[in-house]
């Protein structure tokens, strides 16, 4: 049988990846609104921002494109947080083992995440 | 890309999310043929947005899956170790496989998978399985409860060290290709672990997405992420996710067995079909 803690580790899962998915869902579903209301993506036919720093510069005068990948970065982003969340779960449910075995993961994926660009 | 095929690329990714999440796999293999081949979407677009719905499937449906404990979190964190590696391996060694051997190789596997599973599929559930001494160590037989038949199911869990083999390779196909390799995944669970079906396929979702993640940084890095194709892609398999999660759960094992396997035989044909026609 399982804890309650386990019970309790496993609804905060759930809900850490609801509200990582559901705010880049809305940030995307706006972007596309506004992209289909007008018809302009706020750049030049297959152009598009590559960089966060890109991404800022095309969402601060408000181009279609820009908030629609601010969405997908942030989804990209989401499984990692999901991940950085169960090395604490697993923290505090003294399960130490298996907090090892995800800080491994967690390692593994940012080094993926900064020496990406690099391949 | 046009309005109008946006629109349309929206419209089919809810498909391939219903489909994806239901048998555990990305979408990725629906999404990518029906841009590049259908659209004519150049292909390392078509695999950044295949990236995204691997990873919108998986967080969709693990949303669900988790909260009703029918994946396995202690399982998938395990094997996820194998997976991120083997994706980080995969970008490393990119420039140096030739994809055509790639496609090739993995089209055999998918084969000789379908044709293995089309042997078992009058299996519900696994019987007699004798438990891996490290699965007890690490705690990975478990159980789940089964919305069809209203009661609690216990498995065990054997064979770690081929499926930690096999994961690893999902894993680098991940990082080659950019696709998820759920059917791999499951395939590893199921054949090597001997789990229940259902809890193959909700683990394998749950845990695509951080292998998926572990690769889209790069794409993204690369200018592979087209938010005017992966916006409605993500978008539309979410909705398809949602909706999928809730059917596979009052479906046989059987008949979730029973939609893999055409799933696996059409992959395989394809990938070879790529690595024959290749240059």
């Amino acid at each position: 049988m399982k804890t309650r803690n386990e019970i309790d580790n496993e609804v905060l899962i759930s809900l850490s990846l609801k509200v990582g998915v559901y705010t880049s869902a809305i940030i995307v579903a706006i972007g596309l609104a506004l992209f289909y209301s007008s018809g302009h993506s706020g750049y030049a036919p297959g152009v598009f921002p590559t960089s966060l720093y890109a991404v800022y510069l095309g969402l601060v005068v408000g181009k279609p494109a820009a908030i629609v990948s601010l969405g997908l970065y942030l989804l990209i982003l989401t499984p990692v947080f999901r991940v950085a969340a169960s090395v604490f779960l697993f923290f505090f449910e003294k399960d130490y083992l298996y907090t090892a075995i995800t800080l491994f993961v967690l390692g593994i994926l940012l080094f993926g995440l900064f020496f990406g660009a690099a391949f | 890309m046009l309005l109008s095929s946006s629109i349309f690329v929206f419209l089919f990714s809810i498909l391939a999310g219903l489909i994806g999440s239901i048998l555990g796999i990305g979408g990725g293999m629906i999404v990518i043929p029906i841009l590049t081949l259908g659209m004519g979407v150049p292909i390392h677009i078509a695999i950044g947005a295949g990236l995204v719905s691997v990873i919108t499937t998986s967080s969709g449906a693990a949303i669900a899956y988790v909260k009703d404990k029918i994946s396995n979190i202690r399982l998938g964190m395990f094997l996820e170790t194998a997976t991120t590696m083997g994706a980080v391996t995969g970008a490393f060694i990119g420039a140096l496989v030739s994809p055509k051997t790639l496609y090739i190789v993995f089209g055999l596997l998918m084969a000789y998978s379908a044709y293995t599973m089309f042997k078992k599929r009058k299996t519900e559930l696994p019987k007699d399985v004798v438990e891996h001494p490290l699965a007890a160590r690490l705690k990975l037989s478990s159980e789940y409860h089964d919305k069809l038949y209203g009661e609690t199911i216990p498995y065990k869990v054997a064979g770690v060290y081929p499926a930690y083999g096999v994961m690893y390779i999902a894993g680098v196909l991940s990082g080659l290709l950019g696709i998820g390799s759920g059917s791999f995944k499951v395939l590893g669970m199921d054949i090597f672990m001997k789990l229940p079906m259902k809890v193959s396929s909700a683990t394998s979702n749950f845990m695509m997405g951080v292998t998926a993640a572990a690769s889209a940084g790069v794409y993204f890095a690369r200018g592979d992420i087209d938010p005017l194709v992966a916006g409605p892609v993500g978008l539309g398999v979410l909705i398809g996710a949602r909706v999928g999660t809730k059917v596979m759960e009052r479906l046989k094992n059987k008949t979730v067995r029973y939609m893999f396997i055409p799933v696996l035989a059409y992959t395989a044909v394809e990938m070879l079909w790529k690595g024959w026609t290749l240059r």
